[in-house]
């Protein structure tokens, strides 16, 4: 399976949630100090619901286009929602299949959006 | 160019493989394989222990492996070989049997940026603990080791640990001019040598080196996973500490007290991996039957080639670490393509069956040191032809269409 599909490389070539949000109730950075990935997510939260959702860092391929697709996903949702998103999510969002040692790279921004809704 | 192709069993069930992982580990060759297939099916049975036969037949073969490397490196006797793991084991075996005998507080430490991690940590931690300065030695731009070391060793200097071939510049160090200085300033230093990117590239007189200790995997020499080679000279084994305690390194047990076995046994405690061992010495043949030079120029043939293609191709896109010329190189380039994510890149080239390797390469000191955080390795090996350079190159061409 091709995970670099057309739809991985559009999001990660021009992400829709690049950026950063100025007035965020919280934000939580990521790194992966073994192939230098970083994530940083900023979050607006208003009545348990995350109403809007930004993301900057720099990293391969799966790891800024699963922080630009995840999101998109997580804008609306309840917190307890987000907080029960596992692997098979992810994948499930990128629609691809992912080695070990890749699996990583797209759980990144999910471990920086938990930690960032743990810290409120 | 001669074909050693055939000797290897994977492109049998992967005929279109590229391999280009070898400085993480090398495919191995029949003769390697079908080694280990006979200690199991043939004589598999401990070893020094046994009063029967195939018992007697694995002691042999195991004792005839360690006699294959010791000649192999040119050391006086076989019992300053110490079968161990891996590399990784030897070098953290030697800083703890003898690094905490001999370094005290005040003292120094010497490693160079270009080491992996398992030649860095080690003597870092002993450092620490012992309350030694921990010196590292920095090269040029290109990954070259100061040709002047009077400045750098005092009498202070315990041990100085060096990498021959570093795994990501990919050029033999001169490593045996560095030692001739280190004996005239200190001739107390212990100077260790990591060769486990270096057996294949050069051959090893442990005496001409004029080294103390010398560490090499297995694995990375066409023989087995979970079998390691540290040379010590015997003097010095003597006086190092056990570095584990059990089974056949002891002499006699007492509650009172233990006494323990001569080296190599002192450090082999508990069942060796015997097969393993038995397969080294087999590598070891079998690289014998060809020659480490012509093993080496081969490698270096295909280097030059590598190094040419990439850059007709490329030009400055692809920025290859150390020196900018190929007459060194021993079959490693580490390098940076475009500004694609080294992931990406080894990604992309496993979809055209490529295996390179993406990441800091276990040298993340040297990475930082000369401004990276992650390149894609692609290395040689006797096994690898013109074919499969032009294979790499394809594929990164096809990276290229995709990423930009």
């Amino acid at each position: 399976m091709d995970i670099y599909k057309e739809i991985i490389l559009d999001r990660y070539k021009n992400p829709k949630n690049f950026g950063v949000l100025k007035d965020c109730t919280v934000a939580y950075t990521v790194d992966n100090p073994l192939c230098g990935d970083r994530v940083t997510i900023y979050l607006k939260i208003s009545d348990n619901k995350v109403v809007s959702a930004k993301f900057e860092g720099s990293g391969c391929i799966i790891s800024m286009a699963s922080s630009d697709i995840l999101l998109d996903e997580i804008k609306g949702k309840d917190l307890s929602e987000i907080l029960s998103y596992n692997k098979d999510k992810v994948l499930k969002l990128l629609g691809i299949e992912l080695g070990v040692n890749r699996l990583k790279c797209a759980l990144l921004p999910l471990e920086a959006i938990g930690k960032a809704i743990a810290k409120l | 160019m001669t074909d050693f192709r055939s000797d290897f069993p994977i492109y049998k069930k992967h005929p279109n493989l590229v391999y280009l992982d070898s400085t993480a580990t090398t495919l191995k060759p029949y003769v390697v394989v079908e080694s280990l297939k006979r200690y199991y099916t043939d004589y598999s049975a401990n070893v020094f222990r046994g009063i029967y036969k195939i018992s007697e037949k694995a002691t042999l073969e195991y004792e005839s492996a360690r006699e294959k490397v010791a000649g192999f490196i040119s050391a006086k006797r076989s019992e300053e070989i110490i079968f161990t793991r891996n590399t990784t084991e030897s070098l953290n075996l030697i800083a703890y049997a003898l690094g905490r005998k001999v370094v005290s507080a005040g003292d120094e430490v010497v490693v160079s940026i270009l080491e992996h991690h398992s030649n860095f940590v080690p003597w870092q931690m002993l450092s620490f603990e012992a309350g030694a300065d921990f010196k590292v030695v920095e090269t040029d731009k290109t990954g070259k080791l100061p040709e002047n070391w009077s400045e750098i060793i005092t009498n202070k200097t315990k041990i100085v640990a060096l990498t021959l071939v570093s795994n990501v510049i990919g050029v033999l160090n001169s490593v045996q001019n560095i030692i001739k200085q280190i004996r005239a300033i200190n001739p107390k230093t212990i100077v260790v040598v990591d060769a486990a990117q270096a057996m294949l590239s050069s051959l090893i007189d442990v005496g001409k080196l004029d080294c103390d200790f010398l560490a090499f995997s297995g694995h990375k020499t066409f023989g087995p996973t979970g079998i390691g080679v540290l040379y010590g000279r015997y003097d010095l084994l003597k006086e190092a500490y056990p570095f584990m305690f059990g089974g056949e390194m002891i002499r006699s047990v007492e509650i009172e007290k233990s006494q323990f076995q001569d080296p190599p046994f002192k450090f082999e405690a508990g069942t060796p991996a015997i097969a393993e061992a038995i397969a080294l010495g087999s590598a070891i043949d079998y690289i014998n039957s060809i020659s480490v030079a012509k093993i080496s120029d081969y490698v270096s043939e295909l280097s030059k080639y590598c190094f040419s293609c990439l850059k007709q191709e490329f030009g400055d896109d692809i920025e290859v670490l150390g020196p900018q010329s190929a007459d060194e190189r021993k079959g490693i380039f580490s390098f940076k393509f475009y500004e694609f994510h080294p992931h990406d890149v080894a990604g992309i080239l496993d979809s055209f069956n490529i295996a390179v390797r993406a990441g800091h390469h276990c040298a993340m000191p040297l990475h930082k040191y000369l401004g990276y955080t992650a390149t894609v390795r692609a290395s040689f090996q006797i096994y690898n032809n013109k074919h499969d350079v032009d294979r790499l190159i394809f594929g990164l061409k096809e990276v290229k269409k995709k990423l930009l």
